[in-house]
């Protein structure tokens, strides 16, 4: 052994493989650090803030001051930056690497929409300031909205909804709106089958009856089936477009044109703008109303779970409806349109589906990305993101069932499904693979129009050696299931968890913490 | 086009695997009538980092932000101030630009934070179980009525003049379009709450009723009687806390009998932003968690038996039950969630009730020397951090000229109802830790002049 006078080695010596897997008294595996939950670490008298002292005051808290112990654990700063540091290790995240979850459009976040975000001018403004003090904000808004109406083709922008699905029933109560204001009662909405769940799920949510449009074999909408089912008690058609097997409705001015002969409106939902944005506009293609997702095309960040924003374009026959409250220019100044301002030029409008304006930090962000791109990079994107969806799609449909690859071009996501896996194998352990290839997993069981279908969005910001690495790690899946490498079943090894028991979690729902002492006195 | 990785021997080299000769080509697919040839035209082409930052600049600069001034607004959205490690937290990049955690072995950390932020915001609102959020505090209000009108199988809802004008119209917007009935009425300059008139309003077709702790006014009253009167005739209370501050001083929702408590969590860990992204809390009591909207994490165990945390009761969702979903909710706050979370651990219980006290005494302070200024009158006798003034005259006038003076001074009543009838002298008047001595002068000394 090469070593040191003072006895230090300074090359490694050779174990056995088993002594080096033990288990270590902590069970932490190096950086890879397990974390307490704070309820079990933190106590109710640790605080990691410091505050001046309370001015003595008689109490005007009407006799409910609150004695009881509320249960909320502190930790000192340096413990809750170590707490959460730790957590955030155990994530898989865009900065780490491709993130390829189909519709859910995964690209890189440009810091500077962050630091944008945060200047004081924004971020320390309130939502009910007098407009004269906060005319820079609304001018966002409106350049922001201005940007909105360009890129679709649409007439108008109604920017409050709050995330995807807020901008759908955005969009339903709109129409809703207009039919009523005619004297149309409808009752139904059409969904196609490959839709996501939130469309039909906002539509129930309004008070709609909701029926299924089926699709052709080549994976879009069946135009003679929709137009023989439309009639006088359909109030809308909801259609993604690109639609959810990542093929374009080729159809959609004539379904557009069949929706509205028959008095209906055609809502479109604008998950996938990403795939067309600078090279269709939704507009001339006969949209009444499309919810953008500003988290998706427009780069503001997922944040685990949101916040989202889903501003909603709509058509000229929608635009009266728009909910409160708006931006409206008057000159040189901007006016914020509310309950306080809106007369009767206003009085059509559905109403209101938010407190305050809507998600302004994602406005900031999102108006910041699209000025960087600007006409020309934008249209970019768009060519980019299909271009890489077709670059995977047509390097893995030879070991990869792709049900509408024979149809032509994708666009900005290729479908898979487990078709010629072998037995017992299924689109799961290919997806849980990729997690210890280090990648995160495409979409998986999504549309339900595919059996085991597999989803893949990589966006424009991938670069090309990344995109050959993650077709490498899924060809070699590919062909483990294909060949029934039973270890497959097993994966993930490497991540911080195995698979974890989703069953139980639901059978004995554990939805918060309870101190497992006073659970015993208990029981 | 900095974003951008591909470069042009790369494309051609991905058209030639893919068997096109050029990116139109992938296109192929759009009508002829509906491919744009070129850039669309009277827009702006791409810009460098620095001239990008430098017109968002310009354009923050445009505003009075709440730092600049004396500043006491809130109605709804509260200044606290967030410590520094916060921010610096949740732009970690491994929460910032994470997805919804659909793959858990790899989103123990999102997860776990979800289910110690339910933790903590059951405690804090006195319920048994809270979900991992919901966009805000107005669409949780929304939700929570239409649960109560699945539990009950009614659908009238009663909504207290004292909860936030824009929450109500959300309800209202809502319900033209489900058919609940809601019953509502603008509120009265009054030292007391409507307590006792929504008792009295109670019946056998009420699913739930809706009140605001503290109120709009920031008025405070025991909600032990309403919800008592409640639940005899077999309707839920609803309470709303948008100003969770406060309940580091005062009793929980909860723990006074209400059956669904949300709120709006801004005030902690999330900020201003001139109202969005705010913060839904979404909390209630165990027998009712099948009927709860949005998603919830919950605890579970690996394949090797390790504890972990998973997504659950999904069956409520609208990517399984689609139209028969509790909600449309998908996205919703985690990342506001996120930084509720982290600022709530910083603060501990000690933190959280010495916030509260301090907010509490400041708004004390403030109020009895405002109320000195001649023409203005204290409505509220409980208050916590916010109380109403009436003042000589208009308020929605008297905020423009404040705003005029470099002075923040509050939300006027004639704002916030613009319908309501004879409360138009109502200036509503917020005191966080983040006012000092010298700002409540500077109002003081504003309202002196301007009510002269």
């Amino acid at each position: 052994m090469t070593m040191l006078k003072e006895g230090r080695p300074t090359a490694p010596q050779a174990v056995t493989q088993e002594a080096g897997i033990a288990a270590t008294a902590t069970g932490n595996r190096a950086l890879m650090l397990e974390e307490a939950l704070i309820f079990e670490i933190g106590s109710p008298d640790t605080t990691g803030v410091d505050f001046a002292e309370a001015p003595k005051v008689e109490s005007r808290l009407g006799n409910l001051a609150r004695t009881d112990g509320i249960g909320l654990p502190g930790l000192s700063e340096q413990e809750t930056v170590r707490h959460y540091t730790r957590l955030s290790r155990q994530n898989y995240a865009i900065d780490l690497g491709l993130f390829p979850l189909g519709s859910c459009t995964m690209k890189h976040n440009p810091r500077l929409n962050e630091k944008v975000a945060r200047m004081p001018g924004f971020a320390d403004l309130h939502p009910l300031a007098p407009q004269s003090t906060v005319q820079g904000v609304l001018a966002v808004i409106h350049e922001l909205a201005e940007w909105l109406v360009k890129l679709t083709g649409m007439h108008s922008v109604a920017m409050s909804p709050k995330a995807g699905a807020h901008g759908e029933l955005c969009g339903l109560l709109a129409i809703r709106a207009a039919l009523e204001a005619r004297g149309d009662a409808r009752s139904v909405i059409l969904v196609p089958e490959s839709a996501h769940g939130t469309n039909p799920a906002t539509a129930a949510f309004c008070g709609y009856k909701v029926e299924d449009i089926p699709a052709t074999p080549d994976g879009r909408v069946d135009l003679q089936a929709l137009k023989a089912r439309l009639g006088p008690d359909v109030a809308a058609v909801m259609i993604t477009n690109p639609n959810t097997c990542g093929l374009f409705e080729r159809d959609m001015k004539t379904i557009s044109d069949a929706v509205h002969a028959a008095g209906a409106f055609v809502y479109c939902d604008g998950a996938n703008f990403n795939a067309i944005v600078g090279r269709v506009r939704p507009g001339d293609l006969g949209v009444d109303a499309m919810h953008i997702n500003l988290h998706k095309t427009f780069s503001t960040p997922h944040g685990g779970g949101g916040p989202g924003s889903g501003p909603v374009v709509l058509s000229q026959a929608l635009t009266p409806f728009a909910p409160l409250p708006f931006v409206e220019r008057q000159g040189d100044s901007f006016v914020l349109v509310e309950e306080e301002t809106a007369d009767e030029h206003h009085a059509s409008s559905f109403g209101r589906m938010v407190a305050f304006h809507g998600q302004m930090g994602m406005f900031t962000r999102a108006l910041t990305y699209i000025l960087s791109h600007g006409a020309d990079g934008l249209r970019q994107v768009a060519s980019d993101a299909v271009l890489n969806a077709n670059y995977i799609l047509r390097s893995l449909d030879d070991v990869l069932d792709a049900p509408f690859g024979h149809s032509g071009p994708c666009m900005h996501e290729a479908l898979f499904s487990d078709k010629g896996l072998a037995e017992g194998f299924t689109t799961l352990d290919i997806a849980k693979g990729l997690i210890d290839e280090g990648f995160h997993p495409m979409t998986m069981y999504f549309p339900l129009v595919v059996h085991g279908a597999m989803l893949v969005e990589p966006t424009e910001t991938e670069s090309k050696a990344a995109l050959d690495q993650f077709i490498m790690a899924l060809r070699s899946l590919a062909e483990r299931a294909k060949a029934g490498d039973e270890a497959l079943k097993g994966a993930p090894y490497f991540a911080p968890r195995r698979r974890l028991d989703e069953t139980l979690a639901a059978r004995k729902p554990v939805l918060s913490w309870t101190d497992p002492a006073l659970a015993q006195a208990a029981e | 086009m900095r974003y951008l990785p591909l470069t042009d021997s790369d494309r051609q080299d991905m058209l030639s695997v893919i068997g096109a000769s050029s990116i139109d080509d992938l296109f192929i697919d759009v009508p002829a009538e509906a491919r744009l040839s070129g850039k669309i035209p009277g827009l702006p082409d791409h810009a460098s980092e620095l001239s990008v930052e430098r017109h968002m600049a310009a354009l923050a600069r445009k505003n009075l932000s709440a730092g600049e001034a004396p500043f006491f607004l809130g109605a709804g959205a509260y200044r606290h101030h967030v410590p520094a490690s916060v921010d610096h937290l949740i732009q970690r990049g491994e929460f910032l630009t994470a997805y919804t955690p659909y793959q858990p072995e790899i989103a123990q950390g999102t997860l776990q934070v979800l289910f110690e932020f339910q933790t903590q915001v059951a405690r804090l609102l006195g319920c048994d179980v809270a979900n991992a959020s919901m966009y805000d505090g107005s669409t949780a209000c929304w939700e929570a009525i239409g649960m109560a009108r699945r539990i009950t199988k009614r659908g009238k809802a009663i909504l207290s003049s004292g909860l936030h004008p824009h929450y109500v119209s959300v309800a209202k917007t809502m319900a033209k379009f489900t058919g609940d009935a809601l019953v509502h009425e603008a509120p009265t300059l009054d030292a007391a709450t409507d307590i006792d008139a929504l008792i009295a309003g109670i019946d056998k077709d009420t699913s739930c009723v809706v009140v605001q702790y503290p109120d709009i006014l920031g008025r405070i009253a025991d909600l032990t009687p309403l919800a008592d009167a409640a639940h005899e005739a077999g309707a839920l209370l609803v309470a709303v806390v948008t100003e969770p501050v406060a309940l580091g001083a005062i009793k929980a929702p909860g723990h006074m009998g209400a059956d669904i408590v949300v709120g709006e969590g801004q005030s902690i860990g999330v900020g201003l932003q001139f109202g969005g992204p705010y913060l839904g809390l979404f909390a209630c009591k165990q027998k009712y968690v099948r009927q709860m909207p949005g998603r919830l994490c919950g605890e579970t165990v690996d394949a090797a038996g390790k504890r972990g945390f998973v997504l659950t009761l999904s069956t409520r969702e609208q990517h399984i039950r689609r139209e028969k979903a509790t909600s449309n909710i998908c996205t919703n706050s985690g990342l506001c969630a996120l930084a509720f979370s982290i600022h709530m651990t910083l603060l501990g219980e000690k933190g959280l009730r010495e916030l509260a006290m301090l907010n509490h005494g400041l708004a004390v302070q403030a109020a009895e020397r405002l109320a000195q200024v001649p023409g203005v009158e204290l409505l509220n006798g409980s208050f916590f951090n916010e109380f109403t003034l009436v003042l000589a005259k208009d308020a929605r006038e008297t905020v423009r000229n404040l705003a005029d003076k470099g002075v923040l001074g509050g939300v006027s009543l004639g704002r916030l109802f613009p319908d309501a009838p004879g409360i138009g002298n109502g200036l509503v008047v917020a005191v966080t830790e983040t006012v000092t001595a010298e700002d409540i002068e500077a109002l003081a000394r504003a309202l002196e002049e301007e009510l002269a």
